[in-house]
């Protein structure tokens, strides 16, 4: 799923310190799992950004709305209502939501309240992490199952680097762990070894984000 | 190993010529100051056979290593220009590839470089395009069949001697010498070790590269740092992942009064040189005085590697 995580409200606030009535729209997709922007989420930072604006003598308005997704055009639809009304939108959605709403209100101003962190899954209770970048040719079989575009630092496809040093990686201070040591402790299990001995050559990343804005298409499910 | 040159560069008809070579290494300076960077390798001048010029170490920016490979050239020192995959895509790297051989430089060390996270501008973009096996395998493909990445032909090969580097002492262990042969099939001719402290390991990985072959492939040479004192030997075996400098090497770096602690450190490297030179499939050394040029002489003088061979 996508991971997402609040913005600091302080910094939502200087966007929206012009406006008196904002609506604070949420998604019950990814970010309602990974617990940043669903439901809970939207009548949280609703509130909060009410208390601040009310200390500050400048009260706030807010519209409170979760769509059941922000990445779908006809999810966006029922905020039609609270827009009419509103002079900007707040989305915590991941960053698809707030561009989304900006298509669907091409006159209201629209700011993003958490980032999108990344592509990723529950590793515990309160802790996410990154498993894909999405380069468009998903390689992760010739490596036992896992990354290395997104879990080497470097992006190494002929790893591990000098800096790989009893299972963990040089970066990140002793908290990641070397995903080529991950790659060879999983081919030896799977005897699959010689395949980190071949030589791995250059990547087509035309397929990934340096190829241009990508449209995926399925020519059977078009109308 | 043939007698045909790839690239006719000093270091490798020395390597060519079976006599043990030594090459040094110049950090081009923060800033374009050119009088301390000639002044730097006029230490390695005659004491060296060729000199390492970094791309960017540790990801700290410095003035860029073609244009210091240019400045050595000048000045009559044969330099290895590294190059580093972090910093540029496959369209960059070859064009430098290019440049760097029409300006004349012959030996090139293909290198993935330090993650930005280390240097002096964290909040960099990296590019990662390739990986060094990749640019060694470029480099080889682009003189040895002039062709590019994308298979275009190219206008005049660059003549280059490939090196690349090896760390016998990151993990998991039993796949160093693998990973070095990858490189070696990919088109290294030389390697140059990380900073040998422990001899035992450095030991076991030439037995491995030994078993393997590697060594009829390739030329390989024993990386030496000198320690200077014994904060840097604690700052080496503590913050640099995977070197491990023996308790024994400080015990003597403090078993001495402070200002032979220099000395002791250089008698250390001279040692180390010697053990090395006498393992099987040591073709040389490559001395990494780190800001210590002016040591070099000392050290490849104490170490009996002086004079340099000469070769046509």
């Amino acid at each position: 799923m996508v991971i997402g995580e609040a913005k600091p409200v302080a910094e939502i606030l200087e966007k929206i310190k012009d406006f008196k009535k904002v609506v604070v729209a949420g998604c019950k997709g990814c970010v309602t799992v990974c617990n940043a922007g669903g439901e809970k989420e939207v009548a949280i930072l609703a509130s909060e950004l009410r208390i601040a604006r009310k200390a500050a003598g400048n009260e706030l308005e807010t519209l409170e709305y979760t769509c059941e997704r922000q990445c779908d055009p006809e999810y966006i639809e029922p905020l039609d209502d609270l827009v009419k009304d509103a002079e900007a939108i707040v989305s915590i959605a991941c960053s698809v939501g707030p561009q989304y709403c900006t298509a669907r209100y091409p006159f209201v101003p629209v700011f993003p309240g958490l980032n999108t962190m990344s592509i990723g899954g529950a590793a515990e209770h309160g802790v996410w992490k990154e498993y894909c970048q999405a380069c468009g040719n998903c390689i992760i079989g010739d490596f036992g199952g896992l990354c290395p575009i997104t879990r080497c630092a470097k992006q190494l496809l002929n790893g591990p680097c000098g800096g790989s040093s009893q299972g963990i990686c040089e970066v990140g201070k002793g908290s990641i762990p070397c995903i080529w040591q991950l790659i060879y402790d999983r081919l030896k299990n799977l005897n699959q070894l010689h395949n980190m001995q071949e030589i791995k050559l250059y990547k087509n990343w035309s397929t990934s984000r340096d190829g241009g804005l990508r449209t995926t298409i399925r020519e059977e499910l078009k109308q | 190993m043939t007698a045909e040159y790839s690239a006719g560069s000093r270091l490798e008809k020395i390597f060519k010529s079976g006599q043990k070579a030594v090459t040094g290494e110049c950090g081009p300076p923060r800033g374009c100051d050119v009088e301390h960077f000639k002044h730097k390798a006029e230490f390695l001048r005659g004491n060296v056979d060729a000199v390492n010029l970094t791309d960017n170490q540790t990801a700290v920016v410095r003035f860029c290593s073609m244009a210091a490979g240019r400045i050595l050239l000048d000045m009559g020192i044969e330099p290895v220009m590294q190059m580093v995959t972090r910093d540029m895509n496959r369209i960059a790297l070859q064009s430098n590839i290019l440049g760097a051989s029409a300006l004349g430089i012959k030996n090139l060390l293909c290198l993935t470089g330090d993650h930005q996270s280390f240097g002096d501008h964290p909040q960099a973009k990296n590019v990662h395009d390739m990986d060094s096996v990749m640019l060694l395998h470029t480099v080889k493909t682009m003189r040895d069949e002039g062709k590019m990445v994308s298979g275009t032909e190219l206008q005049g090969r660059p003549k280059m001697f490939i090196g690349a580097a090896a760390n016998p002492f990151a993990d998991p262990q039993e796949f160093r010498v693998i990973r070095m042969g990858k490189k070696i099939a990919a088109g290294a001719q030389f390697i140059q070790t990380q900073c040998i402290y422990n001899m035992e390991r450095f030991r076991k990985f030439m037995e491995m590269a030994n078993d393997m072959g590697l060594t009829e492939k390739c030329y390989i040479m024993a990386g030496i740092t000198p320690l200077k004192s014994v904060g840097m030997a604690n700052y080496m075996k503590k913050f640099v992942p995977g070197l491990d400098v023996p308790d024994s090497y400080i015990a003597r770096l403090k078993g001495v009064p402070k200002d032979k602690v220099a000395a002791e450190g250089i008698k250390i490297a001279v040692e180390q040189i010697q053990e090395c030179l006498a393992m099987k499939g040591i073709s040389g050394i490559h001395l990494m005085a780190i800001e210590w040029e002016d040591h070099v002489p000392e050290i490849v003088q104490a170490a009996g590697l002086l004079p340099r061979p000469v070769v046509d």
